[in-house]
């Protein structure tokens, strides 16, 4: 068994921030685009706190709460905005949420 | 005598009641009762004025009410004079015998018209009565003014109320176009007139009637030379011909018949067109002192006196009959007044009014009997129906015949007496006048009330019922009715000619020749006004005019009345006893007939020379306004279109066009910017990615490669 390194923690960290990222970037249904951003918000909390663990320094412990307070804040908003849109448009797709332009 | 400002306010109180309350809230008799009223209040006040002037020792007397306008410095022949005009009235013999004519005839014109003018709706009722009281107003300030201007205040009053009631029934066109007519013909005399008061404050620097005889006194008599008295009056005289209808201004008069039949009694027959012999009398004193003017008077007064007797011959409208007879009879007093006999001129002007007066109410009583028709040719016979409108209009007939023992005879042998003695050859056309006026009228009478009926018919059904009502039916309401045939008048249409039949026969006695055993009252009771006061003792023993024995002035009576008596039968003959001769005569002398009948053309001449003048003249200056005034004014309009069509185009398609320039710039360069806004938030998330790829980018290559 090897020994789990900082470096291992940031890899997978930017590994599944990347696939937040193109989560979001690709995929049309924006209910998928809601947990693609989940997967990014989770990556950089992986981030903090391993390196929180190894400068031992507690702020970063503290500052992953408040980024899933922020995120379930964020759910709640963002799943109410879809219900929304989706009672006015019977639809999730990204595609169709195209009003805001010229 | 203090209150004979009065007599002019007192009918000018009246027409103000009526003409500012009376049109909106009067009933007819209200009106009639304001108008009647004040005039009666006038004659009484006139009557006693005249009484106290008789018993008085100097028979002038002045009132002044206060300035119009207050001494200005104005220029005159010698130096700066006080130009000044009282309000002041003067009463004296011929002012005093004047306003007793305007205000008993005036008086008695207004009672006629409460009833002649009965069919008329109410407005037009109580207008014609604001009218006739204002004319009163104005004749009586035009006769009492003491000075020129209050005079001329008058003169153009009562102008203006001719104006107004000849053009009376004003949606009528030829009634319009009289007023208009007696109007600018007028205009003509009174610049005359107007020029002559002018001149005469700059000769003598004062506008008094007195003053300015007093003045003229002591110039010399202008024999030879024609020098500034006779300008004056020749000036004065173009105004008096103007309102008193001499050739060549008497076109007006005929014409002014359109009016209503009592106005042309009142206005055209008794007051007004004696204005001018009434001034040129006030002005005796400088008139006598331009004996070529007196002249011109005398002469043009003969020739009016003539001719319109002659043209009176032919008519047939009643009253133009009489129109033409008033011309001739003004003629008359005008030849008196020239030939030096200004007495004789008034006591004719009284006269005249009396029987002109009753001549006119007469035939409006003839006219209102025939339902408005006028031509004699339709009347005939007419004394069966109307006895008293007969016997009236009989006696002034042969007043103005002159037959003896009446009012005209004494008047008319005085002028014709005086002017015998002045020139013979005036006398002669005054003779022939004198038998052409007396053919004249009883070829009117006789066509009128003698021969057969020649109007037209009424249903014989009602010919009954109209006779039975004839008597008592004093409302004389027809004009709403059928017409049931002639009839007599009303009462109160008929006192006034009974009253004014009396004056016409008695009226004459006040001034019985000396030759027929009288002392010619009238004749001494005027004297004083013909006078300057000064020269009236001096020439006291001298003033004896050239004189025939009694027995040549009977003898000239005698032929006058002769030739009056011949002209009576003549009509007689020709009318009564056989109708068909004068057609006869007519066609055999058809040019003169045509000539006579077309009134010797004096109206197509003034057309074709003054009116044609006037009128082309003045298209000349209407094409001159409109091409080179309106030409200028519209060429500036043209310009400024112009100018502003080149201001505007500048203005669109330059300042407008950089305008636009601007915008369809950025219009058309926001196409190119607007793809990116594809409000996909996947595109916008991309391009934020290669943004943060961007700027990692940079900032590892600034860190590790720098």
């Amino acid at each position: 068994m090897m020994e789990i390194t900082p470096a291992h923690y940031t890899v997978l960290s930017a590994a599944l921030f990347s696939i937040g990222v193109i989560g979001v970037l690709v995929r049309r249904n924006i209910i998928i685009i809601f947990m693609a951003i989940e997967l990014m918000l989770n990556a950089v909390n992986i981030n903090l706190v391993a390196h929180s663990q190894q400068v031992e320094n507690l702020v970063g412990q503290a500052f992953v709460v408040f980024v899933i307070a922020v995120a379930a804040a964020e759910a709640a908003v963002g799943l109410g905005i879809i219900l929304a849109f989706y009672r006015n448009k019977e639809t999730v797709n990204i595609d169709e949420m195209n009003v805001m332009r010229w | 005598m203090d209150l004979i400002w009065l007599i002019p306010v007192l009918p000018g109180i009246g027409a103000a009641l009526n003409g500012l309350l009376g049109i909106r809230y009067f009933s007819k008799p209200v009106a009639a009762a304001i108008a009647c009223a004040t005039m009666a209040a006038a004659l009484i006040l006139s009557i006693f004025a005249f009484a106290q002037l008789l018993g008085a020792e100097h028979r002038e007397h002045v009132v002044t009410l206060g300035h119009w306008i207050p001494p200005i410095p104005l220029q005159t022949v010698d130096g700066l004079g006080a130009f000044q005009a009282p309000w002041a009235f003067r009463l004296d013999p011929l002012s005093g015998m004047m306003i007793l004519i305007v205000t008993g005839i005036g008086f008695l014109i207004h009672l006629y018209s409460s009833s002649y003018m009965g069919h008329e709706p109410r407005g037009a009722y109580v207008r014609f009565f604001c009218y006739l009281n204002l004319f009163c107003c104005f004749m009586l300030t035009l006769v009492l003014g003491s000075t020129f201007l209050v005079m001329f205040v008058g003169w153009e009053g009562v102008g203006l109320c001719s104006y107004l009631l000849i053009g009376f029934w004003y949606h009528k066109k030829s009634a319009a176009d009289a007023g208009k007519k007696a109007f600018i013909v007028n205009r003509v005399g009174d610049f005359g007139f107007v020029l002559g008061v002018f001149l005469i404050f700059f000769t003598f620097g004062t506008i008094d009637f007195r003053e300015v005889a007093e003045a003229a006194s002591h110039m010399p008599v202008e024999g030879a030379a024609f020098g500034v008295l006779s300008t004056i009056c020749l000036l004065l005289f173009v105004g008096a011909v103007g309102k008193s209808a001499q050739i060549p201004l008497y076109i007006w008069l005929p014409d002014a018949m359109e009016g209503p039949t009592p106005v042309s009694a009142l206005i055209h027959a008794a007051t007004m067109v004696t204005a001018g012999v009434y001034m040129v009398g006030r002005n005796a004193v400088l008139f006598s002192h331009a004996p070529m003017v007196m002249t011109t008077i005398a002469v043009v007064g003969g020739v009016t006196a003539l001719m319109a007797a002659s043209i009176g011959l032919v008519q047939t409208d009643i009253k133009k009959v009489l129109a033409y007879s008033t011309v001739s009879q003004l003629g008359y007093m005008f030849l008196a007044t020239g030939v030096g006999a200004f007495a004789a001129g008034a006591f004719h002007l009284m006269t005249h009014a009396f029987f002109k007066a009753l001549l006119f109410l007469g035939s409006g009583s003839v006219i209102h009997a025939m339902n408005d028709e006028q031509d004699m040719r339709k009347m005939g016979n007419m004394k069966l129906y109307m006895p008293i409108t007969y016997v009236t209009m009989f006696v002034g007939a042969l007043a103005i015949a002159g037959v003896p023992g009446l009012s005209g005879f004494f008047s008319k042998d005085e002028i014709l007496y005086r002017t015998f003695l002045a020139s013979p050859l005036l006398w002669g056309l005054a003779v022939i006048t004198a038998g052409m006026t007396a053919f004249y009228m009883f070829r009117l009478i006789f066509m009128t009330f003698f021969g057969e009926y020649r109007g037209p018919s009424w249903g014989h059904d009602a010919e009954g019922h109209a006779d039975q009502k004839d008597g008592d039916h004093a409302a004389d309401d027809h004009g709403a009715h059928a017409w049931h045939g002639p009839h007599e008048s009303p009462t109160l249409m008929t006192a006034p000619l009974m009253v004014l039949a009396v004056g016409a026969a008695v009226a004459g006695y006040v001034g019985i020749p000396a030759a027929l055993g009288g002392s010619n009252a009238i004749e001494h009771f005027l004297e004083p006004v013909y006078v300057a006061e000064s020269a009236a003792h001096a020439e006291e023993g001298e003033h004896a005019v050239a004189h025939l024995s009694h027995a040549a002035e009977l003898g000239l009576m005698a032929f006058s009345v002769l030739i009056a008596g011949l002209g009576i039968a003549l009509a007689y003959h020709l009318y009564v006893r056989r109708p068909k001769r004068s057609e006869e005569l007519a066609a055999n002398w058809a040019g003169a007939h045509r000539v006579l009948t077309n009134k010797y053309y004096v109206d197509e001449a003034y057309n074709a020379t003054v009116i044609k003048g006037t009128m082309s003249g003045a298209r000349g200056l209407w094409a001159v306004d409109r091409n080179v005034v309106d030409g200028a004014v519209n060429g500036a309009g043209w310009l400024t279109r112009a100018l502003a069509w080149v201001s505007h185009v500048l203005d669109k398609y330059v300042v407008d066009g950089l305008i636009n320039l601007v915008a369809w710039i950025c219009a058309e360069g926001s196409y190119v910017f607007r793809r990116g806004q594809t409000g996909l938030i996947q595109n916008y998330a991309v391009a934020s990615l290669f943004g943060v790829f961007a700027c990692v980018t940079v900032y590892l290559v600034v860190r590790f490669m720098g």
